[in-house]
């Protein structure tokens, strides 16, 4: 038998959670199927064919698919379901919103944000926030999976079969309806696979307080991320919340400033290599799991960074 | 319009969850339990929909043991009308839940589904998507803002890229976000009148559904402890065990 892993992408580039669950297959299977669904993206395909461990690309193009609504791309992913003993995609808001459509349709249980693959049938997922991490056995026939993308390393983007083969679908749903979308624009890196990320808290008190963290970013080519504190406050959009219910992420350095650690925070990024914390108070739970903890007024430490900063990059010149 | 709210029991988010010595589980004897944080949302949602005048009556269902009728009052308190309560002291997988809640829909006939967009406990993030699939209606999954308008909804959904609207038609089914609103507490008052609300009792065996687990849990263990590391005195101390000592900078 072989797997299907559904590729994220927005039609132009493979989104890296697709490499990621790529590898993850090739785990348990040699012999991996990718389905892309999207609109004039061809040349996507063929990238994506490309990419290790790839044995084949099925493509089905259609305007109904240039946006990931899953109820389009859902009875696709059903129509060639039967050939794979393994179904996955990555566990993201793409993934999680479209694969339990497919388990239930399949009347198979799915099994959510995998960070370990035991045996072709038996895998390892965090549950209550990270605080516990539950070993699972699968008895259905079909194993329906979502990944979670910092636990595998991504694989290659080349060494693959180059095969691409098209597959036509007639898409019949007309009950919702894509009206837009407002993504956030930024020149620095993706927040789930910095390898730098520095978020803020409550403790940065604004919006505008946040351009002293963006400051110290562009220093370290990191990206920006926040708590569940500062997106609800309105400081940042929800796209940068780290934590349970947002991004996990696994830096080679986490710099949290001004965030206390609540369990759903450290949920989403506690595996980092790295931690720093930097809060006045000095009971914050987040020194606990910090490597370098540092008791001090954000508003004074973190202009003191910005030129600390600036002296290593001069020594270096 | 009729409004179905789906709330779950979880171990209170403030409590620091504990693994059995065993492995069997998590520890959930006399440990503080509380309606899952996003199913509030969704109740609150129900009551602004209610409020506006575009609803008139709200359901609320729990699934579980016979204390899961708590979570049902607690719902009923916020200001739900009446309660379905289905009885199961096993633990139901989200594929289960959601032929459960089907049944129900089918049943009572809602307008629109109203859950969270995942349970605090199991962290699957597959009942709403599941319910949706198997009634064939609309989803609208991860919402942070519900606007209904006469045969359908716009529905703002927060996904990892930022923010996406969708048009779906009613009926439909909603998974709730935590930004979707502010949950409002129960007044003492109500909390009175919700023990004369009605809740309907129904055994999940007695459904005609199959509930059976398809996954066996192996084991459950807590996670590698993270070592505590150290304090350091100022930012440049910071600088330099960053450069020469961790080697991240």
């Amino acid at each position: 038998m072989s797997i299907l892993v559904l590729a994220e992408h927005n039609n132009i580039d493979i989104k890296s959670s697709t490499l990621n669950t790529i590898s993850a297959a090739s785990q348990i299977e040699q012999e991996i199927d990718v389905l892309v669904t999207g609109f004039q993206c061809e040349e996507l395909a063929k990238k994506i064919a490309k990419c290790e461990k790839v044995s084949k690309v099925i493509f089905v193009d259609n305007e109904k698919l240039k946006n990931p609504i899953a109820e389009n791309i859902e009875p696709i992913v059903l129509s060639v379901a039967e050939k794979y003993s393994h179904i996955m995609a990555p566990a993201t808001t793409f993934g999680k919103n479209i694969f339990p459509r497919i388990a239930v349709k399949l009347d198979l249980a799915q099994i959510s944000d995998v960070i370990k693959i035991i045996s072709n049938d038996t895998f390892m997922r965090p549950i209550y926030a990270g605080n516990a991490i539950a070993t699972v056995k699968s008895n259905d026939k079909t194993k329906i999976i979502t990944i979670r993308p910092t636990s595998f390393d991504p694989v290659e983007t080349s060494g693959g079969s180059d095969v691409v083969e098209s597959l036509e679908f007639e898409t019949q749903n007309n009950s919702v309806e894509f009206i837009d979308r407002e993504e956030s624009q930024s020149e620095r890196p993706e927040l789930s696979t910095a390898r730098v990320v520095i978020s803020g808290g409550r403790g940065l008190q604004s919006a505008e307080n946040f351009k002293l963290l963006n400051e110290i970013a562009d220093k370290l080519n990191a990206a920006v991320g926040a708590s569940r504190a500062a997106v609800d406050a309105g400081y940042v959009s929800n796209d940068y919340q780290v934590g349970q219910t947002g991004k996990v992420v696994v830096p080679d350095l986490y710099i949290a400033v001004g965030i206390s650690g609540a369990i759903q925070h450290l949920a989403g990024m506690k595996e980092s290599k790295v931690i720093v914390a930097i809060n006045k108070d000095e009971e914050a739970p987040i020194f606990n799991v910090a490597d370098y903890g540092l008791n001090a007024d954000l508003f004074e430490a973190l202009p003191q960074l910005s030129s600390e900063l600036d002296k290593l990059n001069t020594i270096q010149q | 319009m009729k409004l179905l709210v789906t709330v779950k029991r979880v171990i209170d988010y403030n409590v620091q969850i504990r693994v059995k010595a065993d492995g069997s589980g998590v520890e959930k004897d006399n440990v503080k339990m509380s309606m899952n944080p996003p199913d509030e949302n969704a109740v609150e949602e129900a009551l602004r929909i209610k409020e506006s005048g575009k609803a008139d009556e709200i359901i609320v269902l729990s699934i579980g043991g016979d204390k899961t009728q708590e979570t049902i009052r607690t719902a009923l308190a916020m200001g739900a009308d009446r309660g379905i309560h289905i009885k199961t002291d096993n633990e139901l997988e989200p594929l289960a839940i959601s032929k459960i809640i089907s049944k129900i829909a089918e049943e009572e006939k809602p307008s629109i589904i109203l859950m969270g967009k995942q349970a605090i406990d199991d962290d699957s993030n597959q009942t709403g998507q599941m319910t949706s699939a198997l009634l064939n209606w609309p989803q609208a999954t991860f919402a942070s803002k519900i606007e209904i308008e006469d045969k359908s909804a716009t529905v703002t959904r927060e996904i990892d890229e930022g923010l996406e609207r969708i048009k779906v038609n009613i009926p439909f089914v909603a998974s709730c976000d935590l930004r979707l609103n502010e949950p409002r507490y129960a007044s003492l008052p109500n909390i009175m009148k919700a023990k004369k609300k009605p809740i309907d009792i129904k055994d999940a065996n007695s459904l005609g559904i199959d509930i059976g687990s398809r996954i066996e849990q192996l084991k459950v263990e807590e996670p590698p402890v993270r070592q505590k590391g150290i304090m350091v005195n100022d930012v440049s101390e910071l600088v330099q065990k960053l450069k020469h000592e961790a080697k991240v900078i």
